[in-house]
């Protein structure tokens, strides 16, 4: 093994930083990546929502005011898209993980990934209801 | 219809020891030719120092693989007329230490497949008097894509996590180990996962999936990769609330 590490005479490349522009790909694949970041931040912003309605109406009301403003909802529709994004991409490729068999029957890969979709969309009907209700 | 094409060949000779070159080379643009067909023209009519490796010339010994235009493929399946009017880049494998010109040093590929027992691993063997271990078609049906796999290395070159992080394991040998761990005959499974559950086994994938399109016998290693992984968090929350731990 060493001696595969060291071997002076073979020639050795190393990846370019921007390896991926080189197709659709995969920069498909770096965008998917990169707007994980948008998940993580709407964990966040859950979570400052969560402390200020438990902080009482002041804190909630100085939240919301803050969020109100044109830069801010800009930020936030463009941090959905990219939210959006990862979310489909990744729903896509479940069914490359998700192998379910029914006795001799394998559960076809649309019906894994509209699964997924249909389980999303069902939570995000019964959020949006309770808001509505209350 | 032009008569001829242009192969731009990557060529590195060692003993020179400079960088690596691209070389022209006109050859006839034949119908019935693929780029192997066009390097063996250029090794018996122009050229005769151009190294690569090459064997069975139809899609089975998977040593014919190298980068044509940037992309990983095995060059007896690539006919030359696809690329027309070229010219036609030919470069060695991505990802792996060149030897000379085209060929490329492959000890890394064969360490990994090795370590991942790809073979049907017995808690104890049953004696030949049982008889043979039954498979339903069912069963077999269950991993044999992955047995399809010709060991040609092409995954390696698409995959840029192996590319970045020369460690990982690598799409054809966690496939591999997957084509075991759903034989219904084996019993390593827990033995592989001890091996491959780390951040250089199945955790290092990231899924860009360039593994499985890059494929030439239909193999679906990033496929194969996620369901190990989910069997992997499976496996942890089960040490988990067994109280094992590792």
């Amino acid at each position: 093994m060493a001696y595969t590490l060291h071997h002076p005479k073979w020639h050795r490349d190393s990846k370019p930083i921007f390896w991926w522009v080189r197709n659709w790909a995969s920069i498909a694949f770096i965008l998917r990546e990169l707007t994980s970041v948008a998940v993580a931040y709407f964990a966040v912003l859950l979570i400052l929502v969560y402390r200020a309605l438990q902080s009482g109406p002041e804190a909630w009301a100085a939240l919301v005011s803050m969020l109100a403003n044109p830069t801010m909802i800009a930020f936030h529709v463009f941090a959905l898209c990219t939210l959006l994004y990862h979310s489909i991409t990744w729903f896509n490729l479940s069914p490359k993980a998700i192998v379910i068999r029914l006795g001799r029957w394998r559960i076809p890969d649309l019906l894994i990934a509209g699964g997924n979709y249909a389980a999303w969309i069902f939570i995000s009907a019964m959020i949006a209801l309770a808001y509505v209700a209350s | 219809m032009p008569t001829n094409i242009t192969l731009q060949v990557l060529r590195y000779l060692p003993e020179d020891g400079g960088e690596p070159v691209f070389q022209d080379y006109e050859v006839p643009l034949r119908a019935d030719w693929v780029v192997l067909d066009a390097l063996n023209h250029i090794k018996d009519h122009i050229d005769g120092t151009l190294s690569y490796r090459w064997s069975c010339r139809m899609g089975v010994c998977g040593s014919c693989g190298m980068m044509i235009n940037g992309t990983p493929v095995l060059t007896c399946a690539a006919f030359l007329e696809s690329f027309a009017p070229g010219p036609i880049r030919v470069e060695p494998l991505a990802h792996f230490p060149v030897v000379r010109d085209l060929v490329v040093e492959a000890t890394d590929f064969v360490n990994k497949i090795k370590d991942v027992k790809p073979w049907i691993v017995r808690e104890t063997e049953k004696p030949l008097s049982e008889g043979e271990f039954r498979q339903t078609p069912e069963e077999l049906a269950d991993f044999k894509q992955y047995t399809m796999c010709i060991n040609c290395m092409l995954c390696y070159s698409a995959c840029p996590v192996y590319g970045l992080e020369p460690g990982f394991t690598g799409p054809a040998a966690l496939a591999l180990a997957q084509r075991y761990n759903l034989d219904n005959r084996d019993q390593g499974n827990q033995e592989r996962m001890d091996l491959l559950s780390n951040d250089e086994g199945i955790w290092s994938c990231t899924m860009v999936g360039e593994c499985s399109e890059a494929c030439p016998k239909g193999v679906d290693p990033a496929g194969a990769i996620q369901r190990y992984k989910l069997a992997g968090a499976a496996d942890w929350w089960k040490s988990l609330i067994t109280r094992k731990g590792k």
